[in-house]
């Protein structure tokens, strides 16, 4: 297993925000992280990130502990995007491409840049500044930036919200068709049911800080006798018990 | 530490300096300003007393130096905002990069702001009111060593308290440099404070920097032992910073607010 995580809790106050959740991603996998608003999607990916400690649990990524192993080892091989994080709004994109390639150690950092610029579309505003995009622009700004390391594991976290359908299906286009051509593990966070439909493996679901249900999203469908997946979160949010 | 990523972070500073006009000018406004107000206020004094002959080149080299620490401060305070307001704050911290390479671009980088406003204001002074910084001679050198380790002290305290309380804590940003200044004794002697004061006054750096700023101006004797006491003092609490900034990024992982620290 790539990723493990193992009974990882998470409390805030008097209250679990993360309750013991367990699950692991092999590989070059994509696993999606579904649930209603703060269910601790967003807590789990902060810890796995390294930016919140967890109260107790593991996270191992390549058998190596995050809590005892160096920070910044780690983390040069794992990259993140979400709308709700921006890039520096008075530097240009060329700028800050060029400040997290150097963060991120790229060698070949011109090449590296012209290449993901090329990929995305965005060479036709790189010398805008990042404040002046539009949204659909900045989104794919934010995924150039996560996809400057080339990482072995991409954390996104609702990475076409807020998007127009266009543009949501070329960055789900461009995400299946990257993980296709590279070695990625993807944890994707995400509302959209037919994005999670398209580009996860399989799915876990989660509810009050504990996993409530896992499988692909086939065996999840069936499971719970619905159409779609949408029908089937609308269930498993809506029901009292937790499964 | 890799010194390319203390620059990268450095490097993206610098580039919002120089992406925007208003931004310089405002580096280069605010000391060129105070050198105005304190070179009349001084003049006015030198016109109407005869405590001390020199008071403008005393007043205005003690308001340069406090500028400088002021400069350094508010800069290094700046960066770690911007990066809050930009709502970059998450992207920098799951970065591959180690704290103390942040305290260090922090650091470096603050000095180059402070010194765009600092070096113009400077000069200005010399044929506006002929007086020069550079007086002082090469205890310049150390006594500006002082005030910067002093400076990025204070940087890193209001940090640590933007880590620990979140933007909220942005308005001591702004106002901790001026709970410090009247114990400072920048522009009187120490011996105007209460006893009381004066002892709480000697723990800080700046008494014995601008205590000694006073003594080379008026009398021309360099006290080295001073000068050495002052950058002490500077690193003890400097190194005091550093502690508090580390123990307030781990309380912030464990509270949480790395992930959503914003405006």
């Amino acid at each position: 297993m790539f990723i493990q995580i193992k009974n990882l809790k998470k409390k805030f106050n008097d209250s679990f925000a993360v309750n013991g959740i367990n699950f692991e991603i092999d590989k070059d996998r994509t696993l999606g992280l579904l649930g209603p608003n703060g269910c601790g999607k967003t807590t789990s990916i902060g810890m796995i990130l390294g930016l919140i400690k967890p109260t107790s649990g593991e996270i191992i990524i390549d058998n190596k502990n995050l809590d005892t192993f160096k920070r910044d080892e780690i983390l040069a091989r794992i990259n993140f995007a979400s709308p709700y994080i921006e890039l520096p709004k008075k530097l240009t994109v060329r700028q800050n491409l060029e400040v997290y390639s150097r963060l991120y150690g790229i060698k070949n950092r011109k090449e590296r840049i012209d290449e993901i610029s090329e990929d995305l579309n965005i060479s036709d505003f790189f010398e805008r500044k990042t404040g002046e995009l539009s949204s659909g622009q900045k989104n794919r700004v934010s995924l150039a930036k996560s996809l400057i390391n080339k990482p072995e594991i991409l954390l996104l976290d609702e990475p076409t919200a807020s998007l127009d359908p266009d543009i949501g299906d070329f960055v789900r286009s461009y995400i299946q068709n990257y993980r296709s051509k590279n070695k990625v593990t993807i944890l994707l966070a995400s509302h959209n049911m037919a994005e999670v439909e398209r580009l996860c493996d399989s799915i876990i679901m989660m509810k009050n800080g504990k996993i409530i249900d896992r499988g692909t999203c086939k065996q999840i469908i069936d499971k719970h006798g619905r159409n779609n997946l949408e029908e089937t979160f609308l269930k498993l949010a809506r029901s009292k018990s937790e499964f | 530490m890799n010194f390319n990523k203390v620059y990268a972070l450095g490097l993206r500073h610098m580039y919002l300096i120089s992406n925007s006009l208003p931004r310089i000018i405002d580096l280069i406004y605010w000391p060129t300003v105070q050198i105005f107000l304190w070179g009349f206020i001084s003049k006015f004094f030198t016109l109407n007393s005869e405590y001390y002959s020199n008071t403008v080149g005393i007043i205005l080299t003690a308001a340069i130096l406090y500028d400088f620490l002021f400069r350094i401060s508010i800069s290094f305070n700046m960066m770690f905002l911007e990066e809050i307001w930009s709502r970059n704050f998450t992207n920098l911290f799951i970065a591959p990069i180690k704290i103390s390479e942040i305290v260090a671009s922090l650091t470096f980088t603050a000095i180059l702001r402070a010194l765009i406003g600092m070096i113009p204001a400077a000069i200005i002074a010399i044929p506006l009111f002929g007086v020069s910084v550079f007086k002082l001679g090469m205890p310049l050198l150390f006594l500006l060593l002082a005030l910067y380790l002093f400076g990025i002290t204070l940087g890193l305290l209001v940090t640590s308290g933007l880590l620990r309380f979140g933007p909220s804590f942005e308005n001591i940003a702004w106002a901790s440099l001026f709970f410090l200044a009247p114990l400072g004794c920048i522009y009187y002697p120490i011996e105007i404070l209460p006893n009381s004061l004066q002892i709480i006054a000697k723990g800080l750096p700046l008494v014995h920097i601008f205590e000694e700023m006073r003594s080379i101006l008026i009398s021309g004797n360099v006290n080295y032992f001073d000068i050495i006491k002052s950058i002490s003092i500077s690193i003890v609490y400097f190194i005091l910073g550093v502690i508090i900034f580390y123990v307030s990024f781990l309380g912030a992982k464990v509270r949480g607010t790395l992930i959503n620290m914003g405006e």
